[in-house]
């Protein structure tokens, strides 16, 4: 029976782990679903990126405030998080601040992890102030209503949830500490959690055992679901955004891709020796999809974007567009680009490993064609992104889909195509008179 | 003035035997669009008085296929990429500029994967080879100690972050440069960019153009410039839709410099 706690959180952590590894194998599989890219290019250039922009987070700091908030959180969720290494030690061996050899750098860890906790929960609520309290606009966008602003309090009311258990957890054993428990020996440095250690002067040893151990046992049960609620929420990106960064676009941003698959048929056009009335051999590959209507059509690093955005609307704030009334919200294109991906997943789990066709797709189900009209390829929603998401190779995508696939472009605009195929300018005058201003 | 303006073509120098020093791109805006003509005989203007050996393609130009693209056409956008890579690749050009930031970052970007290679410039970052190779004088002028702003075309700045060659120049006008809140990389689009400027724009509650020469009418200055004919265009017309006509001028940074150099 003295084994019972170890067995119970042996259990926990591989039902804990062995989720989340699932969740995980999941999201890769939705990102698989992609049109493969192959990059090995850069790879100095990708790596500077993912020190500075994703582990540095650079362009968060650009709005100083909510980055510098940002910054606290994040660093002291993950030095925190080092205790969790003692914490899954302890509980599998049974011991307790197994660490606590290292002595004075213990004191020093512990001391650092105390007040690192404090500045989070003051950070937290002040980001909690910022979402419901500040009316904040790109907090506020129609797309942000439901769920995607509950997920954002969510994670909030974990971190104080998390914060406190820690801090309880520590007061509760500095106080067992003081008055010499057994096996509660004197570790540790409690700047933080000593302060209020006092309120459990007039308790029982017993009692404030199993207060200690009680947050203890809530405190790393609250880490796993943490872990675990990471795949339903926005929050995967505390782990995508290094690999996603690593895969951003390292050329300038001006630069978008040629359609590969025109190119192949442009060659064809453009070569004398071909027969534009051949019949295609009966091996041929079925003739290419231009663009894209539904998240197959897009690339795995489009996907991994989708999966990677944080809702943060800082794309948003900066886009055109949005700022004069337009439906179009770049970080909308991402959430619904998930959302879609997310459904095409259900369906492949519903229907034993392969996609049944639902009958919908990613265009007008999800991403409406006003919308994508909409956009001025301006690039500031791709220079705004603190994670070097694009959403607008996703509208790109989408607009040759449309165009090439379905002939369905804004009837101005087709005028100006048949301008340009005849004219070689966007406007009905003459090619011939393309000089004539020299001669005015 | 414009019988004075010396346009050779690509056939020209190739009759001759000669390479000329830079293929002057004109672009559709530059040789249709009333307004971007001007800039186009401003900058030629330049290029004449720095004693510049250029040429134009002339008739054998086309349009770069950037509105295509960015409307989604990427047939129609590679067909015409080829169509002009094999012109440029006969006369053997290796060097262009272009008054268009369309155009730029096409050729420059978009045209190597296509088989176009050329070492392609914005007037504004020739028009600075120019000056400190001393070939052109930039001085202020009328300009001198005027309020200005500089408008950021999209494809010149954050397509290709290139934000101080046009700054430069004014500084060497001798101006005050006064920044708009949102410039360089965080800079407001004119809204003409992705095709845009060829259709009416979607539902919305304001223009695009008009809140950004809104923002630029608010500095104060006396002149937007700006490096893109068609960001000239719509900063025109929403100058004209706060008729502000009479306080503000829209203007490319060439031809101020060539203003003020009296040319
Ligand atoms: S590129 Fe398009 S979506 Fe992105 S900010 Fe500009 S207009 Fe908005
Ligand atoms: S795309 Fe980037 S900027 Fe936009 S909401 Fe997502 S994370 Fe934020």
């Amino acid at each position: 029976m003295q084994y019972l706690p170890n067995i119970l959180f042996f259990l926990l952590l591989v039902a804990g782990v062995g989720y989340f590894t699932k969740n995980i194998r999941t999201v890769v599989r939705n990102i698989k679903l992609g049109i493969p890219v192959a990059i090995s290019d850069h790879k100095k250039e990708r790596y500077g990126n993912v020190a500075r922009i994703a582990l540095g987070q650079s362009k968060l700091l650009k709005r100083p405030i909510s980055g510098a908030l940002h910054a606290i959180v994040y660093l002291g969720f993950i030095i925190i998080n080092i205790e969790v290494l003692e914490i899954i030690i302890d509980g599998l061996l049974g011991t307790h601040r197994i660490f606590a050899f290292l002595g004075g750098f213990y004191d020093f860890l512990i001391a650092t992890f105390e007040i690192l906790a404090l500045l989070v929960l003051v950070s937290v609520v002040l980001f909690w102030t910022r979402r419901n309290v500040l009316k904040i606009k790109r907090f506020l966008s129609p797309e942000m209503k439901g769920w995607p602003k509950q997920d954002g309090n969510i994670i909030l009311y974990f971190e104080v949830v998390l914060m406190g258990l820690f801090l309880l957890m520590n007061s509760s054993d500095y106080a067992l500490q003081q008055m010499g428990a057994a096996h509660y020996t004197q570790a540790g440095s409690y700047p933080v959690s000593s302060l209020f250690a006092g309120i459990f002067d007039t308790m029982s040893q017993s009692s404030l055992i199993v207060i200690e151990r009680t947050a203890w046992w809530l405190h790393i049960t609250g880490i796993l679901i943490f872990l675990n609620y990471l795949y339903f929420s926005k929050h995967l990106h505390i782990l995508l955004a290094f690999p996603n960064v690593y895969f951003g676009s390292v050329t300038q941003k001006g630069q978008f891709k040629n359609n590969q698959a025109v190119t192949a048929e442009v060659k064809m056009m453009m070569d004398p020796s071909a027969d534009p009335f051949a019949a295609p051999a009966p091996d041929a590959p079925p003739p290419p999809k231009f663009g894209a209507s539904d998240v197959m059509d897009l690339t795995q690093v489009q996907l991994l974007n989708a999966y990677t955005c944080t809702e943060c609307g800082r794309c948003t704030s900066e886009c055109p567009a949005n700022q004069t009334g337009k439906k179009l919200s770049p970080r909308k294109i991402m959430m619904d680009t998930r959302d879609r991906l997310q459904e095409v997943s259900k369906n492949i789990d519903a229907n034993a490993g392969v996609f049944v066709p639902d009958g919908k797709q990613l265009l007008k189900d999800y991403i409406s064609t006003e919308e994508l009209w909409a956009c001025t390829t301006c690039n500031a929603c791709v220079e705004a992104c603190p994670l070097s998401i694009d959403p607008l190779s996703i509208i790109m995508d989408m607009r040759q889909y449309l165009v090439m696939e379905q002939s369905a472009a804004p009837s101005e605009l087709n005028g100006t195509m048949t301008n340009i195929e005849n004219n070689g300018a966007p406007w009905p005058f003459n090619q011939m008179d393309r000089l004539n201003w020299a001669k005015e | 003035m414009s019988d004075l303006l010396k346009v050779p073509t690509m056939a020209d120098f190739m009759a001759q035997g000669k390479q000329p020093e830079v293929l002057f791109w004109v672009g559709c805006a530059g040789s249709f669009d009333d307004r971007a003509k001007k800039i186009t005989k401003a900058f030629v203007k330049l290029l004449n008085n720095a004693g510049v050996e250029f040429a134009v393609l002339g008739t054998e130009e086309s349009c770069t296929g950037d509105p295509a693209k960015r409307a989604g056409n990427e047939f129609l956008f590679q067909m015409q990429a080829v169509t002009n890579i094999e012109v440029l690749n006969a006369y053997k050009v290796q060097k262009i500029v272009t008054a268009c930031p369309h155009c730029f970052n096409t050729i420059n970007n978009e045209y190597p994967q296509l088989g176009g290679n050329f070492e392609v410039m914005h007037h504004t970052q020739f028009l600075k080879t120019l000056l400190n190779d001393g070939r052109l004088k930039v001085e202020g002028g009328k300009f001198k100690g005027k309020k200005i702003t500089f408008h950021d075309p999209c494809y010149l700045g954050r397509a290709n972050g290139e934000y101080e060659a046009p700054r430069d120049l004014l500084r060497k006008l001798e101006v005050e440069l006064v920044e708009m809140k949102r410039c360089k990389t965080n800079g407001l689009c004119c809204g003409a960019g992705g095709a845009q400027m060829f259709k009416e724009p979607e539902p919305g509650n304001k223009d695009i153009n008009v809140e950004r020469t809104e923002e630029a009418v608010d500095t104060g200055a006396s002149i937007v410039a700006t490096g893109c004919p068609f960001c000239n265009t719509m900063m025109t017309d929403g100058v004209k839709h706060k008729e502000k006509e009479d306080q503000v001028q829209v203007m490319d940074v060439a031809e101020m410099i060539a203003n003020a150099s009296e040319l």
